[in-house]
């Protein structure tokens, strides 16, 4: 009866949303415990300034916040895992020409399966985040705040993983939780959010890329025409929908702007088209997870569908298959990219998820 | 800090003067730092002269290191490999920076300076040889005179780092042979922010620190006279109480491996059993991540540390461990227990109690 107080593990990236999430579940009375996660172990090699979350100074950033707070902290070495799991899967996507959205993937393999398994064998009940979503009763839902819904990149996460979650931000708007950290005094009030993808130094995706996969020229075919109208430096460096850097010589025979259609990684070839050419109304997902409220027993379930990270929103019906999902969208999307996460909602509640492997 | 060094610091604080100046005031703070200069010496079997104020210990090693290889002018700093940063950093720097050839002396599996290492590699090229008196992490003690009268007939000037050892072992500075060794405050019982550095007669290192000529021309700045009186009163203190501290915490520290061992048959005691720091007991716990261990030991309100910590604050395995010859593995779960004149039985009881659940929790979150 009453308040049981839980064990729970709070991971602190040194920004401002998770502080105020374990700032608020130890005000709580739960029994709290700070966790900075290193995924680098040459943090110099990472992004460094305000903007990352994984350098030396977030971590000061993180254990200031957990001193503020008056709770114990820790870091630990993720870098290993993280290296395995976000890193090398990320240029193995690029490399098989897909589009990995790593902070999804870091969602799933890193904090809600490399921590949380940790902490669950060292007695922790849950990992708390500062994920704006909410979380009620094991059921994902959009956060308040829009612009800054997290609930799409947390889409990947099983029930399983899902129990052992705590959101605390889940009702609040960023603009709150600023509010509230400068109230706290905690010295991140005013931080700056992190953008784009916290291992790559310079926010150079491609360069990143060209790194590890090398160059090597291939040819950028016109779909209508088949002709080839330029050349490229690397398949990898390109992404489905993408206008710009298409280093094209010759305008199209239409006149019309052309968009990546479509990567092929064994003939490193690119191939472009016009903009109505991009759209698809027939999406196949593979690695289905079905973590919310939701009767899959009848085989086709009628949901609405998120393609990107703060993508539009689709009407669709979707068909069960063997390990797979066959995505029919009611009205037609562009830029579809193989790779990404297709997260499946009913209103603004997660039913489940899947990766993106094909689209016409 | 020990209550006695307390009082002698905050009755400094409230007063007002310069040690360096001529004025009544200057003088009597000047009596204060010489009365402390006098009183360090003393127990430490020194010359007040020989004592050099400096802000802390890391200080007191750069000064001797980089002073005595600046002095010397000779191209070799002999290290052993399982200093502490303060001496491994300032050594690795005139390397980068000054040409200097560092060579580090490699240690047995208990962590010690063989004499005969420091024979082979001693030679009139070397502008410095520094070993730590006592090892900070697995606590053992290195043959220090020895190692000193073998620097001295190569007529190499000996360095030793006794910040660890001066509450707990018998340190003589004139009996030692040593040259210089660093001194520090904080680990006495005194403040943080000074320690000296003792220099023999004749050890003349450049200074790194120019202004003033404080300090025999050597360590420029003016004085802490509050934290120097705080840090005399504990050294005073920490050795007048040394014998019977020491008797004290190695009585409690065998108890506390017999302990650990009973409930971790598969432990392993790093270090030398016999020449070891009395406070030291430092393990490895096979199949265990050592700030897994941290965390669930400080969870029990057990405070140990697991040795050396990087710039991200990631858990490194410790240099000391691996020159000692073990492997990254089994060095990152070892865990060091510092034990102190606060201890007791009842602490060490406490740590026989929850060490088995916490070693077999540790080594199921390894495995995940």
């Amino acid at each position: 009866m009453g308040f049981k107080p839980l064990r729970v593990l709070a991971a602190m990236s040194g920004g401002v949303d998770s502080a105020v999430a374990a700032a608020r579940i130890a005000e709580a009375g739960h029994d709290v415990t700070g966790v900075h996660l290193a995924l680098s172990s040459n943090p110099q090699s990472y992004r460094t300034g305000a903007r990352g979350c994984c350098t030396v100074e977030d971590s000061r950033d993180a254990r200031r916040a957990a001193d503020v707070i008056g709770i114990p902290f820790y870091i630990w070495d993720m870098a290993e895992r993280f290296h395995r799991d976000v890193v090398e899967d990320f240029v193995a996507e690029y490399a098989a020409g897909r589009t990995p959205n790593p902070c999804l993937r870091c969602n799933e393999k890193i904090k809600f399966e490399a921590v949380l398994d940790r902490a669950l064998a060292l007695g922790f009940d849950a990992v708390a985040t500062g994920h704006h979503a909410r979380l009620e009763d094991g059921v994902l839902r959009r956060s308040p705040d829009e612009g800054k819904d997290q609930s799409y990149v947390l889409g990947v996460l099983t029930r399983e993983q899902l129990s052992h979650a705590i959101f605390p931000l889940g009702d609040s708007t960023k603009a709150q939780v600023r509010e509230e950290a400068a109230r706290r005094g905690l010295t991140v009030a005013d931080k700056p959010d992190s953008h784009d993808i916290c291992f790559i130094a310079d926010g150079d995706t491609r360069a990143f890329l060209a790194d590890r996969l090398g160059e090597s020229e291939g040819p950028i075919v016109d779909a209508l025409s088949g002709k080839v109208v330029g050349t490229h430096g690397g398949a990898f460096g390109y992404t489905v929908g993408q206008r710009k850097g298409l280093n094209i010589d010759r305008p199209a025979a239409d006149g019309r702007p052309r968009y990546v259609l479509s990567i092929e990684p064994v003939s490193n070839t690119v191939t472009v088209g016009p903009r109505a050419a991009l759209e698809v109304t027939s999406i196949v997902a593979t690695k289905p997870v079905w973590n919310g409220p939701v009767d899959t027993s009848s085989g086709e379930i009628g949901c609405s569908v998120q393609l990107r990270a703060h993508g539009e929103v689709y009407p669709a019906r979707v068909r069960l298959g063997e390990g797979d999902v066959h995505i029919t969208l009611e009205a037609p999307a562009t830029g579809v990219a193989p790779g990404q996460g297709a997260v499946l909602y009913d209103g603004d509640t997660v039913i489940g998820s899947a990766t993106i492997a094909s689209a016409a | 800090m020990v209550p006695e060094a307390v009082a002698a610091m905050v009755a400094e604080l409230s007063r007002v003067g310069n040690a360096s100046s001529l004025h009544a005031a200057g003088r009597r703070t000047r009596r204060i730092v010489e009365e402390s200069r006098e009183t360090i010496a003393c127990a430490l079997g020194a010359r007040p002269s020989e004592v050099v104020f400096t802000a802390g210990g890391t200080e007191a090693d750069n000064l001797a290191i980089k002073g005595l290889f600046w002095a010397r002018r000779r191209p070799r700093v002999l290290l052993s490999s399982i200093e502490h940063h303060a001496a491994l950093d300032p050594a690795h720097w005139l390397a980068d920076h000054q040409a200097a050839r560092v060579e580090l002396l490699p240690v047995d599996a208990q962590g010690r300076v063989r004499p005969e290492t420091l024979k082979a590699a001693i030679g009139d090229d070397v502008a410095l040889v520094s070993v730590m008196w006592a090892n900070n992490e697995v606590g053992t003690v290195q043959p220090i005179h020895e190692l000193a009268a073998i620097a001295h007939e190569a007529g190499v000037p000996f360095h030793t780092d006794a910040v660890q050892a001066v509450a707990q072992l018998d340190v003589d500075f004139a009996a030692s042979g040593v040259d210089a060794m660093t001194i520090s405050g904080h680990k006495v019982g005194g403040p943080m922010g000074v320690g000296a550095l003792l220099l023999a007669r004749g050890v003349d290192p450049v200074p790194v620190l120019h202004g003033g000529g404080q300090e025999r021309d050597v360590r420029s700045g003016t004085l802490d006279a509050p934290a120097i009186a705080g840090f005399a009163t504990a050294v005073h203190l920490a050795v007048e109480r040394r014998a019977a501290l020491a008797a004290r915490l190695t009585e409690l520290r065998d108890l506390l491996i017999a302990k650990v061992r009973a409930a971790v048959p598969d432990v392993v005691v790093n270090g030398d059993l016999d020449q070891r720091l009395p406070g030291n007991a430092h393990f490895t716990f096979p199949g265990c991540e050592g700030d897994a261990l941290l965390m669930l030991l400080d969870a029990k309100g057990v405070e140990c540390s697991t040795g050396s910590a990087c710039s991200a604050g990631v858990a490194q395995p410790s240099h000391v461990l691996l020159a000692m010859g073990q492997d990254g593995a089994r060095a990152r779960g070892s865990l060091r227990f510092s034990l102190g004149h606060t201890s007791t039985v009842e602490d060490v009881e406490w740590v026989g109690e929850v060490i088995g659940g916490v070693v077999e929790r540790a080594r199921r979150a390894g495995l995940s």
